[in-house]
């Protein structure tokens, strides 16, 4: 039996968050009602002209710095000709030969291997209106997102399996969300992915024939669409057949790729310099600038919680996983947190409440400062582990200081001994059973007296002093 | 004499003296527009209502610091866009474009200098043509012979100005369509440096080749005109951020030790004799204001058509891809789908030399024939602005006829094509190379219709060209000189 192997390139698109449009002055908004964005530029009107929004610019270069791109210090915008009515100039607005980013790279880990995935180009374009088709025969077209500024990001093939692909994507998707140029939310279409797939006998040198898969939703989608499309390849030929050149879209119901269209040569877009902008010209200076405004990025950052906070690898790759999940831990460590305590908490507590109740980390009432507030008031013995439990569960709903919310709800930990010595007297005097039993080496006992102890503060006895009070108690009798 | 017969500014004297009103001025276009416009046909749409009215405010609030061009009235070319008044570019598919939303900024620029717009005025359809034969609407007529052309793509804002219609109007060159009108209509007819007018707002028919421009009766108007409307514009990439002279200085000094390049190509045979004698006689002319004039070579230009050719049907076939029937301008009526209906809008919409030319452009672009066509004709391009520039290292302009011929009948070339092409031959270079270029009268052939000398200077040198044209105009009565059409003028 042949053994195959898999070839993936992929496209991905990032919608930049400039505060207007790439060659217009609409505001580039997501979220607003249909064709609210719009003005006779966007439309296409006759007698318009595109002025390019520089900010745009900045933005794609730090995107494609951040992926190791070099960057081009002559560039231009190219016209692209295709017909579609969510294309209302009939071109779009794009990059043919003198991309922006050329020569990237980043570096994904799939099951502890390390791999360096390259990247081709990345161009900078202006995105297309949106579609609804009805079932009347008629279709409405929303220009809002016209004019959007795009960032295009084509992969090397270097990708072997859709595991790797996954990896990618979410590799990709952090960094960009960390250059702060785009919220890569697939599910608003500021990021969107197509994939290009090809298998080919193992030893092989040349290409198979590729297929190209769209409407993929989501990075797990993308995955799947990929495994399935691996096997159907690999069907398809092992039965004799032939693999045609084609576009096929993923069914998330039916869980297969399905045939959209097959493509017969290569489109022909006309391309060719757009004549009413100028050719940008990149110097030293600008780039510099710019490189100087990237943050640190995961990579970097994961590195150094590693070897100057000392967490574990595992720990440092969850907390970095999104720049504000990093943000929150640093702020939180900033305002005095311990950095354990603080990772835990975020690993632990704040993300299951972020998982059950779907929010983002932004999205919480919680502060970092309040979490190393939390933390203090845990450390110096004011409020007890489980205590903490309760005071979280209101920060994270209400927000507010946690030291208010520990004395509203009467959460203070009693650690003054003679206090508790009296309490844990009494509780002995009632007890003297459980102190036999205790002495006779029933472990159990002790933890009924503690038991009996925090009953009687309500909760509200430093655990550790209740334990060694008790003994030394028990000692005496 | 006839209120046409001033220049702009003895006529702001009689404002600023009480002589005449501003609804006198505007009274007087529409007159005359009733009186000839059946017979010349230079109009599409009349702005009559909103001219009076705006004219009857200018006589009420006319201040002693009122600018030159204030109240003037003046005609636009149908493809510059007029926000709540039908901007057609002369084609079907724009027939119902009654609003186009937004004034373009050279329109923004003239409402500043308070003058009034009395209407569009009649084109090649999106430009495209020497004759206005190439309008879905009307054939305008030269006022010298109704039976000839006017040329164009202009050519309603060359008729229009010849005609007394209108003070002067706003026209748009992309290989001659000011100029050549000019030329045949006997007015003064300016192609700015590309960059020093802004296109925001000109119905694009090739981007990099495509400028606005003032004709007029003077030499003296155009350049206040021009005055107005250049400058760098944030709307407009291709806008440049020059100085910008003021071009009335250019008037002061005369041309003693002017040195004149005349190509040697600009007066070859395909030059009408007529033509080539006139161009001569203007010639000697300047040599006895004290200029003096060479024979030079622009080896190129020969290739000059055949670039232009390509270059701008390429960007065309673009730029008249938006015209879909899908946001506005004309959706066919037949019940097709959404892929017909773009075939069909188009095929409704456009007139045959627009068609010949979107195909042209498509092919020239396509995958395998690109570098043979678009990238060739670029080449072309740099080495005729090379031949420009290395005259112009030792000459301050260039001179030659606007037009091989004067103006031709109507009918006479419009089943062919090419010979209208080729026609092109003495402005297109001026296009490609961005230059400035203009024609001025220069004399009438022995059928009595204009002939235009060309003058052409370095980049953003237009105050070189008024200079020349001006001491021309001045020793000369062509541009006094007016067509018979009848009526009270």
């Amino acid at each position: 039996m042949t053994n195959f192997e898999t070839v993936i390139g992929l496209e991905v698109h990032v919608e930049l968050k400039t505060a207007s449009k790439i060659f217009s002055p609409s505001p580039n908004a997501f979220g607003s009602e249909p064709n609210a964005n719009v003005n006779p530029i966007d439309l296409g009107y006759p007698g318009v002209l595109p002025v390019l929004n520089e900010e745009a610019v900045n933005y794609a270069m730090k995107a494609a710095m951040a992926i190791n791109c070099d960057i081009a210090t002559n560039t231009k915008f190219d016209r692209k000709n295709y017909f579609y009515p969510d294309n209302p100039k009939a071109y779009q607005i794009s990059q043919f030969d003198q991309p922006i980013g050329e020569n990237g790279w980043i570096e994904i880990e799939v099951n502890g291997e390390k791999k360096k995935i390259g990247i081709t180009r990345l161009h900078l374009e202006e995105d297309a209106g949106k579609l609804t088709h009805g079932d009347d025969g008629y279709s409405l077209v929303d220009y809002n997102r016209q004019g959007t500024p795009l960032v295009e990001i084509v992969s090397e093939p270097d990708i072997r399996t859709p595991e790797e692909a996954y990896a990618y994507l979410e590799k990709l998707k952090n960094i960009i969300q960390y250059t702060g140029v785009s919220d890569c939310k697939m599910e608003e279409g500021s990021l969107r992915c197509d994939a290009n797939i090809s298998i080919r006998p193992v030893g092989q040198e040349e290409f198979g024939t590729k297929t190209e898969l769209k409407n993929l939703n989501s990075f797990s989608f993308v995955q799947k669409g990929l495994e399935f499309e691996e096997k159907r390849q690999r069907e398809v030929l092992l039965n004799g057949g032939e693999i045609l050149q084609e576009t096929r879209r993923y069914d998330e119901q039916k869980k297969e790729t399905i045939l959209m269209r097959v493509k017969e040569g290569s489109d022909d877009y006309r391309y060719f310099p757009e004549p009413d902008l100028v050719p940008l010209y990149i110097d030293d200076a600008w780039k510099e600038r710019i490189r100087a405004e990237i943050p640190e990025l995961p990579d970097a950052r994961r590195e150094r919680y590693v070897k100057e906070l000392d967490l574990p690898a595992y720990d440092a790759g969850v907390l970095t996983s999104t720049k504000e999940m990093s943000d929150f831990f640093e702020e939180a460590i900033e305002a005095g947190a311990d950095v354990k305590q603080a990772s835990n908490w975020l690993m632990g507590e704040v993300s299951a409440y972020m998982n059950k109740q779907q929010v983002e980390i932004q999205d919480l009432k919680m502060t970092p400062a309040a979490l190393a507030k939390m933390i203090q008031l845990i450390e110096d013995g004011t409020i007890s582990s489980k205590m903490a439990k309760k005071v979280f569960a209101e920060l994270v709903e209400n927000g507010g200081d946690p030291e208010k919310i520990v004395k509203d709800k009467g959460l203070v930990q009693i650690s003054d001994e003679g206090q508790l010595r009296e309490i844990i007297t009494g509780i002995l005097d009632e007890n003297e059973q459980s102190i036999i039993d205790f002495k006779n080496g029933k472990d159990k006992a002790l933890g009924f007296l503690v038991g009996q102890t925090m009953k009687a503060t309500k909760g509200q006895a430093n655990p550790p002093m209740v334990n060694k009070i008790i003994k030394e108690e028990i000692e005496k009798r | 004499m006839s209120l046409f017969d001033y220049t702009l500014k003895e006529l702001q004297e009689k404002l600023h003296n009480k002589e005449i009103t501003v609804s006198d001025l505007v009274e007087a276009s529409y007159n005359r527009i009733n009186e000839v416009d059946d017979q010349v046909k230079a109009f599409l749409t009349l702005n009559e209502e909103e001219a009076k009215k705006q004219a009857k405010a200018l006589d009420e609030k006319l201040g002693s610091d009122a600018s030159v061009l204030y109240g003037m009235p003046i005609g636009i070319k149908d493809n510059i866009v007029t926000k709540g008044l039908r901007t057609t570019c002369a084609s079907q598919i724009l027939d119902n474009l009654n609003d186009p939303l937004y004034d373009a900024t050279v329109i923004q620029k003239l409402n500043k200098e308070n003058t009034v717009n009395i209407g569009k005025l009649n084109m090649d359809e999106f430009a495209m043509g020497s004759s206005t034969e190439n309008s879905s609407y009307e054939n305008t007529r030269n006022p010298w012979n109704t039976d000839y052309v006017p040329g164009g793509s202009s050519g309603g804002s060359a008729a229009a100005v010849a005609a007394g219609e209108v003070f002067f109007s706003l026209g748009s060159d992309t290989g001659g369509s000011i100029r050549q009108p000019a030329a045949f209509c006997g007015v003064v007819g300016m192609k700015p440096t590309y960059g020093l007018v802004s296109r925001f707002g000109l119905v694009a028919f090739a981007s990099s080749l495509d400028q606005i421009g003032p004709i007029t009766r003077t030499v003296e108007d155009n350049a206040h005109l021009l005055q107005a409307i250049v400058g760098h514009d944030n709307m407009d990439s291709t806008s440049a951020n020059v100085n910008i002279p003021n071009y009335g200085d250019a008037f002061k000094e005369d041309v003693k030790g002017l040195r004149i390049a005349v190509p040697k190509e600009y007066l070859q045979e395909g030059v009408d004799p007529e033509v080539k004698e006139a161009v001569l006689a203007a010639l000697k002319q300047y040599e006895e204001l004290g200029a003096t004039w060479e024979e030079v070579s622009l080896p190129h230009s020969k290739y000059a058509v055949a670039a232009y050719y390509l270059l701008a049907a390429s960007e065309a076939s673009a730029n008249l891809a938006r015209f879909d029937g899908v946001r506005y301008g004309k959706r066919t009526e037949k019940n097709v789908d959404m892929i017909d209906m773009f075939k069909e809008s188009r095929a409704e919409g456009f007139g045959d030399e627009v068609k010949r030319r979107i195909m042209l452009g498509t092919f020239a672009l396509s995958s395998g024939y690109y570098d043979a066509y678009y990238k060739k004709a670029q080449k072309v391009r740099t080495l005729i602005k090379n031949d420009f520039e290395k005259i112009f290292d030792e000459y301050d302009v260039v001179i030659g006829p606007t037009t091989p011929t004067p103006a031709y009948k109507i009918g006479e070339k419009i089943d062919d094509p090419l010979t209208m092409y080729t026609d092109d031959v003495l402005t297109t270079p001026v296009n490609l190379a961005g230059l400035p270029g203009m024609s001025i009268p220069c004399g009438f052939s022995s059928e009595g219709l204009p002939i235009g000398l060309q003058i052409i200077g370095r980049h953003f040198d237009e105050a070189t060209i008024y200079r020349t044209a001006y001491a021309y105009e001045q020793a000369t009565d062509h541009h006094k000189k007016r067509p018979n059409l009848g009526g009270d003028r």
